[in-house]
């Protein structure tokens, strides 16, 4: 979790409508309405193991007792320290998602049996099949941006053609084409560089509009300048526009990189034993579906959250170098 | 037509700019001569700015020639990219480079587009930067600077260079009050050194004390050229005459 202040907040106190008898009360009365629609069944049976489930003044009682702890707990949280609250709001909602997987009944034995091929073989082909196209998507889209800004006709035709027509189709589609459609022409690819050709390309065109926003993001008073002390147009780009785009277009590239280490599942389709592959396939023969899944789940989310902390120290490093 | 080098440094002859269908400049000759000091000054929208942007070709020029130093700009680089070596130029918003130190930015033409030698551009741009009397930022960056001292920096920055001639477009409008005079200082430190210079200014006690003519310009043209003395004595256009009437009434 990041520990960041909100931005331009008020200083302005606002009052704590939770002690509001009325809209405690509301917002019980809700909750105890909802909970006694979808049934208070469990909470009954969990309690009072002998007592009569279908009784409707004890469903009655046991919503009212869900709604007041409901509101209890949302006044109870507005009544903590600043930080504290997110930390509680955050360990609650994680603890309903560990709550929910637990309902599945996990069989814990084929989860480490099985687990560790799915970390090694299945989390390294992600990491890696991610890892390469991630960097030639990048060299593709600050080549394209740079034609689409260029007056070269030519080059922003080709750039315009290729990003409408790669942000156009779906990824999916883009893999059978490439898989598919290439051994029409002769080319036989093999699945992995045809999934890494597809997601490139794909990706490519997404930055492509990221890098060129980037740059059009520099006032046009740095290109006069650098004009000026006779800059040529290649080394305004590298020297002067680049270096000060590169912290604007962090947090959407970091975007991208997510959408990409999960747009990698993708390949699956095609024959490659990624993350999402063997997670299907693993657990499939003996019925353990759901152990897989979740662990492939998992992977993802550790994945992306360690993503998420990389991104935001190099934000926070150029920052620094811009208001120090 | 050549123009005469040995007396002009810039030559401009029935030079027209259009912004679309916009007029910017209309058949305006100007001779400026080596070492010469010249303020535009004139209503906004007068065109000032264009005419001394299409001077280093910021602004390409639909009509007309312009000589710099003997050299006539045209669209091709190599000419132009000789012309901005010879003329360095300073901006109303400054426009120093963010993510570079003070030293940096003025080391970054010498050696980034001159290949000359690190260590000896650093040394000629403290010297620079001592002359504008800012050596002890040089490790700073720009945001860390008044807008008084980025401009200092940014001319000190146009100099390192060593133009022929220098372009002030309105570089005293973005500063605060207190800090225009330190800039005009180091303009008239500049204008001692010989240097040649045509600013576009509303500064008149600059003109004043430095120019060596005054250029009125009004609808892309120039109205009025005249030694500071005979400009701020009268007779003047009745244009020219209302513009200083209302600049100077406060």
């Amino acid at each position: 979790m990041r520990r960041e202040q909100p931005m331009y907040a008020d200083t302005v106190q606002s009052e704590n409508v939770l002690k509001k008898p009325l809209v405690f009360g509301g917002i019980a009365l809700v909750c105890a309405i909802v909970a006694f629609l979808l049934g208070s069944a469990a909470l009954i049976s969990t309690l009072l193991p002998t007592a009569d489930v279908a009784s409707i003044p004890l469903q009655l009682s046991a919503s009212a007792l869900i709604g007041v702890a409901f509101a209890a707990n949302l006044l109870g949280i507005s009544l903590l320290p600043n930080g504290v609250q997110r930390l509680v709001v955050y360990g609650q909602f994680l603890f309903l998602l560990i709550a929910f997987v637990l309902v599945f009944d996990l069989d814990m034995a084929f989860i480490a049996e099985k687990g560790p091929t799915l970390l090694i073989e299945g989390l390294t082909t992600t990491l890696y099949i991610s890892a390469i196209s991630i960097s030639i998507a990048i060299v593709i889209a600050l080549s394209a941006a740079i034609a689409k800004l260029s007056s070269n006709e030519f080059a922003r035709g080709i750039a315009t053609f290729y990003t409408s027509l790669f942000r156009g189709l779906p990824l999916l589609m883009q893999l059978y084409l490439v898989y598919l459609g290439l051994p029409q022409l002769g080319f036989f690819p093999e699945a992995i560089p045809a999934g890494i050709a597809a997601l490139s390309l794909c990706y490519g065109a997404y930055m492509t509009e990221v890098f060129r926003a980037g740059i059009l993001s520099i006032s046009r008073g740095q290109w006069e300048a650098s004009r000026a002390l006779g800059f040529g147009s290649g080394q305004v780009m590298r020297r002067i526009i680049l270096p000060q785009a590169l912290p604007v277009v962090i947090p959407p590239t970091g975007n991208m990189f997510i959408g990409m280490l999960k747009g990698s599942s993708l390949v699956s389709v095609i024959g490659v034993t990624d993350l999402m592959f063997l997670a299907r396939n693993l657990g499939s023969s003996t019925f353990n579906h759901m152990e897989m899944l979740l662990t492939a789940a998992f992977i993802y989310w550790a994945l992306i959250m360690t993503l998420e902390l990389i991104q935001s120290r190099l934000e926070r490093h150029f920052n620094k170098s811009k208001t120090r | 037509m050549q123009p005469d080098q040995t007396a002009s440094i810039i030559s401009l002859q029935n030079v027209s700019k259009f912004f679309g269908n916009f007029q910017a400049l209309t058949d305006v000759n100007l001779e400026i001569k080596r070492g010469e000091k010249v303020v535009i000054c004139g209503p906004s929208g007068s065109g000032k700015s264009t005419l001394i942007r299409c001077i280093n070709r910021l602004e390409a020029h639909n009509g007309g020639d312009i000589f710099v130093d003997g050299v006539r700009l045209h669209e091709r680089m190599k000419e132009i990219q000789a012309v901005r070596t010879q003329v360095g130029m300073v901006f109303q918003q400054f426009n120093l480079f963010p993510h570079l130190t003070v030293i940096e930015n003025l080391m970054a033409a010498p050696v980034w587009v001159h290949g000359k030698d690190k260590a000896k551009s650093r040394e000629k741009a403290m010297g620079l930067l001592d002359r504008v009397k800012i050596a002890d930022q040089a490790e700073k960056y720009p945001i860390q600077l008044s807008g008084g001292q980025q401009q200092r920096v940014a001319i000190a920055r146009a100099l390192c260079v060593e133009p022929q001639v220098m372009l002030f477009d309105e570089p005293t409008s973005a500063l605060d009050p207190e800090m225009v005079s330190e800039v005009l200082e180091t303009m008239m430190d500049l204008a001692r050194s010989g240097m040649t210079m045509i600013c576009v200014t509303h500064e008149m006690g600059f003109a004043r004390a430095v120019a060596d003519r005054v250029i009125f310009m009004d609808k892309g043209q120039i109205v009025d050229a005249d030694s500071p003395e005979a400009f701020f004595a009268g007779n003047r256009n009745p244009r020219a005459q209302a513009f200083l009437d209302e600049i100077l009434s406060h």
